[in-house]
């Protein structure tokens, strides 16, 4: 070829579909990406698989009603969801919760953050390229966090286990001594952990500094959670706004500085460290009295509306509720986390290649179930 | 190379959105009815009419001991099988380690989860990707029947709609254990099938792509 | 604790700007009209002592009557929160100014209301279905929705 034949080859950009069905853990999530050869220029989310109409279903369902339908929209942490929606409920209508129910409350919470961070690390690493092995280790811990749930509640994953007003029934006895038990092979497993992965060479490379988030774009998208503390954006919601009894409890938050994928693993063990905390203070100081307060099955809140907001393991959680005095909600709209926490993908990922665009997107932990709702 | 002339090229992304549609509005109205369950080896006439030969056993025992899974996991019911997978109720001691995301090296498919009428037209494609045998199994209530779900706008009120299916596993979610004996069932089928497929039975499950 | 401004402060605050615009206020929300709403969103990102920057959620419910588009801003700065509301009184073709331009969160939850209300948003790039598919009659969450 001449010098003038080479200079007109130029290259086209083609779009290319990362259909609904693909070997992650995260889901019917489907993204047209434009790439330039390799190079991702933009990428347009296509969400909606696995819209179930919750909200519109809140409308025929009593406030109890709705409760399992809220074990099913982030089903990695229902516990959070329930707790989420009893707050909110409690808070319209005006219910004080007795303080052994809030103890309890905040025990199942720290637990399922466990758990959630469990999956989320392990599918991370999944993503990374590691297979199934990383992903085998935090399952065998998962598994036993949800063997506790299993004695209290009699579920494995979905718990319908938050009332509102408390929980619905208080804890057997042999679950405290087992939760001290799993806190400490937690700790040495968390050690473990981090002996192999910590300064491991590949998960080094493939991860700092790719997929970078400004701390200002964190803000202005309303992005929450460990990917908003990876940027540098030091907020949790149980220190800043705290719910329950968290006010009472000691703990670190900790804060990233760049906000790579490196930045957003690192702050999720470290945040799994903090709840074996938590969990031991909870524990320690939980006091004896009723876990539900005197609320009927079916409760008419006064007319109004409240917004009440929980640090779920993925973000910023909260529940609107509409009631118009009737025993079902007027309207129940649900702050997605995984959707607001998605719009900050098209910043993160141009610039890079598919495969980095894989990893970055398992960084993030979405659920398809809080997605499309 | 000449490219035929009757091809159609969507270019924007709201075309490629409107075709999409399209294509679930015709499968939506296509699907009203159930498809019947391939049971027909439940039939007491054949049963007597049918002789497995050793060719027969030794054909069926090697089907129903690696059949390999072709993902569909749209919602929670996925963690279950997952867990199903993992370290404690392992599934590769019945030779279903391998989770392959292709789909035309599957032979079985686990439909974990709600499916919504978007996802439907997905869903038969994939099915109508696996080469045959392919066996089906329904996991969970939303799977059977909508479930809790099934007074929305949006769910198909149950698998059985798209693809036939051949075994039903009740739960919200099943428990592993639960997955497996529905998964020993299967294995329980298979045995008793004829291992050489009745061309009338294949062509009546629907069109391949 | 997060400290949730009182409506009717807001409203005095907001009407030394922009006089025309408080319709209603209460001790939780503020409701203001729909043309001055991207003044008012725009003052109270802004504005050194307000500086409500992120963006929690929009919603919108539908009153028989009138649809109402809820935005909630809270503050990283100051850890302070408010409610805004817009109201769109037209049932055949309710429209609200888009805030894309002052918070990118914005762009997904108002493509989501599109979809299930049916409320416009002028000034969105990308505004189509979310969840739902193109070609799905009517917008489910409403209140007169027959499936």
């Amino acid at each position: 070829m001449t010098t003038s034949e080479i200079m007109t080859l130029k290259t086209e950009p083609f779009i290319l579909n990362f259909g609904p069905v693909h070997p992650s853990t995260h889901g019917v999530y489907r993204m047209r990406a434009t790439l330039d050869g390799e190079v991702i220029l933009d990428i347009e989310p296509v969400v909606g698989y696995l819209h179930r109409g919750v909200e519109k279903l809140a409308e025929e369902r009593t406030y109890t009603g709705f409760i399992p339908l809220t074990d099913r929209l982030d089903y990695i942490s229902p516990m959070s969801n329930n707790l989420g929606y009893c707050l909110a409920v409690e808070k319209l209508a005006g219910i004080k919760v007795p303080e052994r129910a809030s103890y309890l409350r905040v025990i199942m919470a720290e637990l399922q953050r466990l758990a959630n961070h469990c999956v989320a690390v392990g599918s991370f690493l999944n993503d990374a390229g590691a297979y199934f092995t990383p992903f085998m280790y935090t399952f065998r811990e998962r598994e036993k966090i949800v063997d506790l749930f299993d004695m209290v509640c009699g579920q494995r994953l979905t718990y319908n286990y938050m009332r509102i007003g408390g929980v619905s029934q208080d804890i057997p006895e042999e679950f405290l001594p087992a939760v001290e038990k799993l806190l400490d092979q937690m700790s040495r497993f968390i050690e473990e952990y981090e002996t192999l992965l910590k300064q491991n060479e590949i998960l080094l490379v493939r991860s700092k500094k790719v997929g970078i988030l400004d701390r200002e774009i964190a803000i202005n998208c309303g992005i929450s959670g460990p990917v908003a503390r990876a940027s540098g954006v030091n907020i949790d919601l149980r220190k800043t706004d705290p719910y329950c009894v968290y006010d009472r409890m000691e703990f670190d938050v900790p804060v990233g500085e760049i906000g790579d994928c490196y930045d957003r693993y690192r702050v999720r063990v470290e945040e799994m460290r903090q709840s074996v905390r938590i969990l031991r203070q909870a524990i320690r100081d939980l006091p004896s009295g009723p876990a539900k307060a005197d609320v009927p099955h079916l409760i008419r809140p006064p007319a109004g509306e409240a917004y009440m907001r929980i640090e779920a393991p993925k973000g910023e959680l909260g529940y609107y509720l509409v009631s118009d005095n009737s025993i079902a909600p007027y309207r129940c709209h649900v702050r997605p986390t995984s959707l607001i926490n998605l719009s900050a993908l098209r910043d993160m990922v141009k610039g890079w290649k598919v495969a980095d665009l894989i990893i970055i997107f398992g960084s993030i932990d979405i659920t398809m179930g809080e997605v499309d709702r | 190379m000449e490219v035929s002339s009757d091809r159609e090229y969507i270019y924007t992304s709201t075309e490629l959105d409107r075709h999409e549609g399209q294509v679930i509005e015709e499968l939506k109205a296509n699907s009203q009815e159930t498809i019947a369950d391939p049971d027909a080896w439940l039939d007491e006439e054949i049963k007597r009419n049918m002789l497995l030969t050793t060719a027969d056993a030794v054909i069926n025992w090697a089907r129903r001991s690696s059949m390999w899974t072709a993902i569909c996991f749209p919602a929670c019911c996925a963690f279950e099988f997952i867990a199903a997978e993992g370290p404690r109720f392992d599934l590769s001691r019945f030779g279903m380690e391998i989770l392959r995301a292709s789909p035309r090296q599957a032979d079985l498919m686990i439909t974990a989860g709600t499916l919504t009428w978007k996802m439907a037209p997905n869903v038969r494609r994939i099915y109508n990707q696996m080469p045959e045998p392919k066996w089906v199994i329904a996991m969970g209530s939303c799977a059977i029947s909508g479930g809790i779900f099934r007074s929305s706008y949006s769910v198909v009120p149950g698998y059985n709609k798209i693809i036939p299916v051949d075994v039903y596993v009740p739960g919200c979610p099943p428990r592993p254990e639960g997955l497996i004996y529905g998964i020993q069932m299967l294995q329980k089928k298979i045995s008793k099938a004829r291992a050489v497929p009745d061309l009338q039975q294949i062509m009546s499950k629907g069109t391949s792509e | 604790m997060t400290s949730a401004l009182s409506g009717e402060h807001m409203a005095s605050r907001v009407k030394e700007k922009y006089p025309e615009s408080i319709e209603e206020s209460t001790s939780e929300y503020l409701v203001v009209k729909g043309d001055s709403l991207l003044n008012v969103a725009r003052y109270l990102r802004d504005t050194d002592d307000l500086k409500l920057d992120f963006f929690n959620y929009v919603t919108a419910v539908d009153y028989y009557s009138y649809f109402e588009v809820v935005y909630q801003l809270t503050s990283t700065v100051h850890n302070h929160s408010i409610v805004l509301k817009t109201r769109c009184h037209d049932r055949d073709n309710p429209s609200v100014p888009s805030v894309v331009s002052l918070w990118q969160g914005a762009d997904l939850q108002e493509r989501e209301i599109f979809d299930l209300m049916g409320i416009r948003f002028e000034g969105h790039p990308n505004l189509k279905r979310l969840f739902l598919w193109e070609g799905f009659q009517g917008h489910p969450l409403r209140k007169d929705y027959l499936s």
